[in-house]
């Protein structure tokens, strides 16, 4: 058990460490390697205590997908080495103050949700869908996942079609100077409108650039 | 000390999310790391529901969380979107400079 309490304490310092250096650091590109490492660092979490599927999914996700995304509009946009104005701003940083307030008190909030949920332990009984210690975590969530939850599943599937969508037609610029292939009018093209049939007299030649 | 419990993980997830709502507030730089901190806060979440899945000994939490990383991916997507088209348009990401629809 002193095993599980070191390695948690560690994953659990570098990840609020490395949170904090998310929002804190100058540099954009070192926010989201930051980002990256909180990432790590709470799947492996989750792969300690036993939820094997969502850690390695969390790995592919986000350090795989939304972390290099990330990293690639902020190398695109040039804003990388834009200078954090954090307290030297000099207009409009009343709101300072209020957001550090209200932080304190929802994390506050959270503490004593934890804390209530210590003094009433009677809502420990599951109801729905038991985890079994027979077979894998994968396999479990397989066997939910497909059957119980195909609906809310094949739904997410419309949201990510949806967003990709979305962010093509978002992003999307034709380009008006720029020659590109028109596929239909090269596929639909006709044998009556391609080739002439002339006839050619004797020492006249053809005219046939016009 | 030694002993993890739930209430661990619980306490690890409200400073997580704390942490994301304190770097959507402090924000001055541009609006990419208020995305990042968006994704902490969903990333807390996250821990939330996988510890009580766990600590319960229910699954739906985990199928959840699924769900809520799908959600999350495309809502980078589409941010990240959002903010390239502004940029193209305005030349700018800076979060005081963007005050287009103040009228």
């Amino acid at each position: 058990m002193a095993v599980h309490a070191i390695f948690f304490y560690f994953f659990s310092i570098v990840a609020v460490i490395s949170a904090i250096m998310v929002t804190v650091s100058k540099n954009t590109v070192h926010s989201v390697f930051f980002l990256i490492l909180d990432f790590i660092s709470i799947s492996c979490l989750f792969i300690m205590i036993g939820a094997e599927f969502l850690g390695m999914i969390m790995l592919i996700v986000y350090v795989g997908a939304v972390a290099v995304l990330f990293l690639f509009v902020v190398m695109m946009l040039n804003v990388a080495q834009q200078k954090n104005q954090w307290f030297n701003s000099k207009e409009n940083s009343g709101h300072i103050p209020i957001g550090l307030i209200i932080s304190t008190i929802i994390f506050f909030e959270l503490i004593i949700v934890v804390g209530g949920w210590k003094y009433k332990p009677e809502l420990l009984n599951p109801n729905t869908t038991q985890l079994s210690n027979e077979i894998s975590n994968t396999h479990s969530l397989g066997q939910v996942l497909y059957t119980d939850y195909i609906h809310v599943f094949q739904i997410s599937g419309m949201i990510l079609l949806v967003a990709m969508i979305g962010a093509i037609v978002l992003t999307y610029r034709r380009r008006v100077e720029v020659k590109t292939q028109n596929y239909f009018k090269q596929i639909s093209r006709e044998r009556s409108e391609g080739i002439d049939v002339l006839e050619v007299s004797s020492n006249k030649g053809v005219k046939i650039d016009d | 000390m030694t002993d993890i419990g739930l209430g661990h993980y619980l306490t690890l997830g409200a400073v997580i999310f704390s942490i994301g709502v304190i770097g959507i507030f402090l924000n001055r730089k541009n609006i990419i790391v208020i995305l990042m901190s968006i994704e902490l806060i969903l990333l807390a979440v996250n821990i939330n529901l996988v510890s009580f899945s766990i600590y319960l000994g229910d699954l739906t939490g985990q199928v959840f969380t699924l769900f809520i990383l799908t959600v999350a991916a495309a809502e980078a997507a589409i941010g990240l979107a959002i903010i390239v088209v502004y940029y193209r348009n305005a030349g700018t990401i800076r979060v005081e400079e963007i005050d287009k629809l103040k009228g």
